[in-house]
């Protein structure tokens, strides 16, 4: 499962599967995901159905059943900020690590900066330019949120594969997009936030090999992040009608070390076969700036008259 | 530094953009009305394009760029006409027929060439001849112009709406006081913007928030990014505008439309081939000011999209908006969409991410204020 192609550069993966049934949701996923993170894989072989030129099809529309996203390494249930009012609700579940080997092989000078991060994940400053990109995780301030990120967000995603050499994914998480070009030979011209997607199939699985990123997405909620020398190899397998393998490979020299290598290991997703999609993952997405910020003092003025 | 630098740069352009996407809309003073002037049928046109639309309408057919006969247009392996591949719809032609053309919808070959001349000065900002303030507006200049907005249609027409015969958005019905007052106070606070003076982030429009630009329908050309990736799958097309990063994932199974209570930024898209033409027929748009196009009520607005492919490098993009609660009629516009050169890539067009301008524009009016600045 693992890409284990011999490295100098460190690489860490992670897989991603899900083995419910299609109705199952909830803590059966949770659960059957983490026991997926064994070696070997429940789902009796499969051939999925193919497109007309042979390649499987992996049309649909796909979501991951996992809390990856809040944390890809163990994590303890959490409250989440001001519980005394938002209970319950501003909570978060536990999860067990869907990286292989469990953790991420950071080096120590880049763990600093981790911890940087979580402390800091929701604390925005717009004031200064320069501290814009640093402070506040990019989910918190609906960024694209790059790859593998976008994949395991708790939001569904469209795979459109036809006739033509590029296969688009788009998410609903800010309405992020990627087109992920065949057999495409050019390097990225310029780096961007989903990155350079350029993809080949080996058998069943289309492998997609992901440069060109830009530095400032992260992996996670809890501070887990990348260099600008991220190179994630992400494999997607169809192991039943309802369910893709997700697998990626991380090389980052500058961030992590090897020659530990993991694979993100878990998500699957769950194919949804007739939903549509919905595009608006981030209800008032793009506000970043509301707030008494830049509210005029009429505007408070105006917003008591009304509610008089 | 990097990033900073291209942060101004996308940040101005959502300023520029903002204008340009108005002027869209404003190009021109209305015309008289068309000397032909008989009426047109408030039916929307035919749904196959193959019958020209202006023809249908009482109106000469603008001469169009001629189909290769023999070309049969090539199908999926599932049987859908193929319209993947990326496209450009930039043009010079105004959504709107100039004063200055009234009555005139298509031209010869010498008014064309003088036509795109005057239209390509009009837009170029490579100029110096309006004072300040136009110079700070053109700051955005010709360097990020997409060529081929300097160019006129093929078929040498004078406006992209074809219906109306006159060429222009027909007029509006008589608005509720309540829509008479949401549209003062939008102009108010677009004037504010303009004047360097907005008084929260929800004054600037959504372009300028990049929550919505031209990837909301109906498509029109603007300075930059015209760029559109169809895709396709058994049961779905998939349009991709490059301005900004979505993608609009249309069905074609006839499944009914959202809920009336779940509305959307880019609405809801429902599709079906008619023939070689996609017709697609897009609903349920949420109520902010600015996203329904042109200020039409979300409740009664209706958009149909109808993309045909006419040559291997030419798809024609034909839209109809009604609303009888805005416009006195429906009226319909005709864009030609050209192949790009499959070297040639579309890219990702971040806004959102490096929108720094938003705090600056606001922090900019405040100090303004404390200075004694922009009293209204």
């Amino acid at each position: 499962m693992l890409l284990c192609t011999p490295t100098r550069v460190p690489r860490w993966g992670l897989r991603l599967g899900v083995t419910c049934a299609v109705i199952a949701v909830g803590l059966t996923v949770a659960t059957t995901a983490v026991q997926q993170t064994s070696t070997s894989r429940p789902f009796p072989p499969y051939k999925a159905p193919r497109l007309a030129d042979g390649h499987p099809d992996l049309n649909g529309l796909w979501q991951a059943f996992v809390t990856a996203n809040i944390d890809l390494e163990d994590h303890e249930a959490q409250s989440g900020p001001h519980p005394e009012l938002l209970g319950a609700y501003g909570g978060w579940p536990a999860g067990q690590s869907i990286v292989e080997g469990g953790e991420i092989p950071y080096q120590q000078s880049a763990l600093a900066r981790r911890k940087q991060n979580l402390e800091n994940r929701m604390k925005v400053d717009v004031s200064d330019a320069k501290t814009w990109h640093d402070l506040g995780d990019p989910e918190f301030k609906c960024y694209m949120p790059g790859v593998p990120r976008a994949t395991y967000m708790p939001f569904p995603f469209q795979i459109v594969q036809g006739s033509s050499p590029y296969i688009l994914i788009a998410y609903e998480f800010t309405s992020a997009t990627r087109i992920i070009r065949m057999n495409w030979k050019g390097d990225a011209p310029i780096d961007s936030w989903m990155g350079w997607s350029r993809g080949r199939w080996e058998g069943d699985t289309l492998v997609v090999d992901v440069t060109g990123q830009r530095e400032e997405t992260w992996f996670d909620r809890a501070g887990n992040y990348h260099s600008d020398a991220l190179r994630v190899v992400e494999r997607y397998t169809p192991i039943s009608p309802y369910h893709l393998m997700y697998e990626a490979t991380i090389e980052d020299p500058k961030s992590s070390h090897g020659p530990g290598r993991s694979a993100f290991r878990s998500i699957a997703g769950w194919r949804r076969p007739c939903s549509s999609w919905s595009s608006s993952a981030c209800p008032g997405r793009k506000r970043c700036c509301s707030g008494s910020f830049g509210k005029h003092p009429d505007d408070h003025a105006r917003a008591k008259e009304t509610s008089k | 530094m990097r990033y900073r630098l291209r942060t101004s740069i996308v940040v101005l352009a959502v300023v520029i953009l903002a204008g340009a996407l108005r002027a869209a809309a404003e190009q021109a003073p209305p015309a008289k009305p068309a000397a032909a002037g008989k009426p047109a049928p408030a039916k929307p046109a035919p749904a196959v394009p193959s019958k020209p639309v202006d023809a249908a309408q009482g109106s000469p057919a603008p001469k169009r760029p001629a189909a290769p006969k023999a070309w049969t247009p090539t199908r999926t392996p599932w049987g859908d006409p193929d319209l993947q591949g990326v496209w450009n719809d930039a043009t010079s032609t105004p959504l709107q027929r100039p004063s200055s053309h009234a009555g005139k919808d298509v031209l010869s070959d010498e008014e064309a060439n003088e036509f795109q001349q005057e239209l390509a000065f009009g837009l170029t900002r490579d100029r110096r001849d309006g004072g300040p303030d136009a110079d700070v507006n053109r700051a955005y200049n010709d360097h990020w112009m997409d060529a081929r907005r300097l160019k006129i249609t093929a078929d040498r027409r004078t406006s992209l709406i074809v219906d109306p015969a006159d060429g222009r958005i027909p007029p509006l019905v008589p608005l509720s006081a309540e829509r008479q007052q949401a549209r003062a106070a939008r102009a108010d606070a677009i004037a504010r913007f303009n004047a360097g003076m907005p008084h929260s982030p929800e004054e600037m429009s959504l372009p300028v928030r990049c929550i919505i630009r031209t990837d909301s329908p109906p498509y029109l050309p603007t300075i930059y990014n015209n760029d559109f990736q169809i895709f396709q799958s058994p049961g779905f097309v998939a349009i991709a505008p490059e301005m900004i990063h979505s993608a609009r994932i249309i069905p074609l199974d006839g499944r009914p439309h959202l809920g009336k209570n779940l509305r959307q930024w880019l609405g809801d898209t429902r599709g079906r081939f008619d023939g070689n033409t996609l017709v697609i027929e897009t609903t349920n748009f949420r109520t902010d000011d600015g996203v329904v196009f042109q200020g039409g009520n979300p409740a009664t607005y209706r958009i149909t999209e109808r993309l045909t492919r006419v040559a291997p490098d030419a798809i024609s993009y034909e839209f109809t908006v009604e609303d009888p609660a805005t416009w006195t009629r429906p009226w319909t516009a005709l864009i030609p969409w050209t192949r790009i050169d499959p070297a040639e890539q579309m890219y990702e067009y971040a806004c959102h991410e490096d929108n720094f301008d938003i705090v600056h524009l606001l922090s900019g009016a405040r100090t303004r204020e404390k200075n004694g600045e922009g009293k209204r």
